[in-house]
């Protein structure tokens, strides 16, 4: 651990290497979290099968390469066709378990990432596949550094897509709407609200955030039916720690849970890099705790 | 329909079901001229793909046995025939299964299930009732160390699948004039018992050559990157890199092995061809070398399928949509000349005697040559390493089945 450390001192170079590859990464954990944070701000509901959303996106990119079709050309397909799988299964399924206590729809949606599993198993066999870019890989810094094009280029997606999902949240009536039923339900009924829509609305924009960012994972790592814990698991760790309705919270987290990744990986060796990032968490938990106890101490 | 009538069918039903229970068991071991042989397999899960290579691997197997004049016992022609279930990938249900086939359905004589995990399971099963498994798809190590006596596999063991690498990186470092104990290896392995098992392997060796580790990480199961670890290689320039993480670990190494533009001079990953390393990732796959149980190209050579390309040739004939012929099928079939051999020389339906004769097994087939060590495992057939170069895949090592010269230190085109 330490040679790695002292590693890191004697080639800086290396720091950069792995903070760029954790950005990069960071900024699609972003997308995954932001949408489990609407969906449990707005209907509190948390959805288990995010991970899940994600690899449909990635397998989108897939089949878009069976096609022939350059698989970053899966994002707006991946948006629209998940979007509508958002709406049907918020239809079917989730519509049944708003305003039903925590466990009931962390059952339901949990048995929903279950089914969705089983069946990308069934129609894409367990085998590992991804998409190529085919994009340039550049090496700057005399070599010591190298980008993926594709890499970046998920990057500058991944921010093009949060600002519009946060301009449109923030100025559209949809997304006016949305942040009114998230305040309070009733309160918005009143107001002549479709909560019912809102919520559906909610559930759909979620389910295509992650596609999108399924999509961008399909090229720059790899695509396994049953990989779609992690990234559940990662998104609530990033919304655990940023709190619910932070938005630059999210952000900050999703892109220091990417570069935390890294660097631990690099110094504490790949088998501690998810126990860091979940002891992370803990540690944030318990930091949140003691700061609650002071705040009831100072309201007594 | 009058009372009597109703009498006289109850009673004939009655009888049937007796009947029934009595020539059960008895009968479903050998079932007039057809011998049954039982194996819960996957069929679904996470393991279908391999589990149906090998499914029609044994399928193979017994239609040629079958076509070339079955198996003759006693003085009599049996034709062979397999009862499958599938296991769903899960362990526990091949234990079940195995205690069903075993118990309800009388077999006496199993063909193994696919991967170690579900071999495990059911190893425990054939014990207890002392009935003969020839497996070919569960390469762990600690399959072998048990004491099992009913446990025969055709396969390499996981411990031998990437030691050849060693030996090879120290064979090259003499060549360039170097001590073997100069050579300075990293290692990532996926964090399963599998892949573990290939660990301990490359560790027996590498300490046999006293050899220096820099790097030695265990992946996660669910690994999907590995960029920190490469970051590492990077820096630290080991002269032989050796990975084992499955077709996830091979497909993520290769990705980003790319995308780092790591410059080792040697480097070994398994599962080179289920991940379809290099329709995905080209020239930057140049040189690896890839493990493998078997592979068309050798010459090993057999009665019953010829030599190995006859029998490529033969699968793909066979079945549609195999461009390659996965190893994991070979095996398969492999296994079935096993029990066919053993059946003849026993000229028996006894297990102990089989249990005997499979335990004396001594063949040459297209698979390879096939002889067990007192612990159920293939003593003589090895594992071979084959590089490669321009796309295709050649046997470098060992040296008596090498069709092409190792290239080493590897070059990558455009790098």
């Amino acid at each position: 651990m330490l040679d790695n450390i002292a590693l890191l001192g004697i080639a800086p170079l290396l720091n950069v290497q792995l903070l760029l590859d954790g950005l990069f990464i960071g900024a699609i954990f972003v997308l995954a979290a932001y949408g489990l944070a609407l969906v449990w701000g707005v209907m509190n509901v948390k959805n288990l099968a995010q991970g899940d959303f994600v690899m449909m996106g990635g397998y989108i990119a897939f089949v878009m390469t069976k096609l022939g079709i350059h698989p970053i050309f899966g994002l707006p397909v991946a948006i629209v066709f998940m979007f509508g799988f958002g709406w049907v299964v918020y239809r079917v399924i989730i519509y049944r378990v708003i305003g039903k206590d925590l466990f009931t729809s962390l059952l339901a949606t949990f048995g929903m990432a279950i089914v969705i599993q089983q069946l990308l198993n069934l129609i894409f066999s367990p085998d590992v596949m991804v998409a190529e870019s085919g994009f340039a890989i550049r090496s700057y810094l005399g070599g010591m550094v190298t980008v993926a094009d594709i890499k970046l280029i998920s990057f500058l997606l991944a921010t093009v897509l949060a600002t519009l999902v946060i301009t449109f949240m923030k100025y559209s009536r949809m997304g006016q709407a949305i942040r009114a039923t998230a305040q309070d339900p009733r309160a918005a009924r009143v107001m002549g609200i479709d909560t019912e829509r809102v919520y559906a609305f909610t559930f759909a924009l979620n389910a295509a955030i992650c596609g999108a960012a399924g999509v961008l994972i399909s090229m720059i790592w790899v695509l396994q039916p049953f990989f779609g814990m992690t990234y559940s698991i990662r998104a609530f760790v990033i919304v655990t720690a940023a709190g619910l309705g932070n938005l630059p919270g999210v952000i900050i987290a999703g892109l220091g849970l990417g570069a935390v990744e890294q660097f631990a990986g690099f110094i504490l060796g790949a088998e501690l890099q998810q126990f860091t990032v979940v002891g992370l968490l803990v540690a944030i938990l318990v930091w949140r705790q003691i700061q609650l106890r002071r705040h009831r101490q100072v309201v007594r | 329909m009058s009372k009597h009538l109703k009498f006289l069918t109850a009673l004939a039903f009655g009888v049937a079901a007796a009947g029934l229970v009595a020539a059960g068991p008895a009968s479903a071991k050998v079932e007039g001229d057809t011998i049954i042989i039982g194996s819960a397999i996957s069929f679904t899960g996470k393991y279908s793909t391999n589990g149906i290579h090998a499914k029609n691997g044994y399928d193979l197997g017994v239609k040629r046995v079958n076509e070339m004049g079955g198996v003759k016992v006693g003085g009599k022609v049996y034709k062979l025939k397999i009862k499958y279930y599938d296991d769903e990938s899960t362990p526990l249900r091949t234990a079940q299964l195995a205690e069903r086939l075993i118990k309800q359905d009388g077999i006496k004589y199993i063909l193994g299930p696919y991967s170690s995990a579900t071999t495990k399971a059911m190893a425990p099963i054939t014990e207890k009732y002392k009935i003969p498994m020839v497996e070919a798809e569960g390469a762990s190590r600690s399959l072998f160390t048990q004491g099992y006596k009913y446990i025969f596999a055709v396969l390499s063991t996981s411990e031998q699948y990437l030691a050849s690498s060693i030996a090879l990186a120290a064979e090259m470092a003499k060549k360039a004039g170097k001590k073997p104990s100069d050579v300075r290896v990293a290692m990532a392995f996926e964090n399963d018992p599998f892949s573990l098992d290939v660990r301990a392997g490359v560790m027996d060796d590498i300490k046999k050559f006293g050899m220096k580790i820099v790097i030695d990480d265990k992946l996660p199961r669910d690994l999907a990157d590995m960029s920190a670890t490469l970051t590492k290689v990077k820096a630290l320039k080991p002269d032989l890199l050796v990975i084992s993480g499955h077709s996830k670990g091979a497909a993520t190494a290769a990705r980003q092995i790319k995308e780092l533009k790591i410059d080792v001079p040697m480097i070994a990953i398994t599962h080179c061809e289920a991940a379809k390393i290099v329709k995905l990732f080209g020239a930057a796959t140049n040189d690896f070398l890839c493990p493998t149980q078997w592979a068309e190209t050798l010459s090993y050579k057999g009665k019953y399928f010829g030599t190995a390309a006859e029998y490529d040739k033969l699968f793909k004939a066979t079945y549609d949509g195999y461009r390659n012929v996965p190893y994991q099928a070979a095996q398969a079939s492999a296994a079935v000349l096993v029990w066919k051999d053993a059946f003849e020389r026993a000229n028996s339906f006894d297990t102990e005697k089989l249990r005997q004769a499979l335990s004396e097994t001594n063949m040459k087939t297209f698979y390879g040559d096939i002889r067990f060590a007192p612990e159920g495992n293939n003593i003589a057939k090895p594992m071979v390493l084959r590089q490669i170069q321009d796309g295709k895949f050649n046997v470098v090592a060992p040296s008596k089945w090498a069709s092409h010269k190792v290239n080493w230190p590897r070059t990558v085109p455009g790098m």
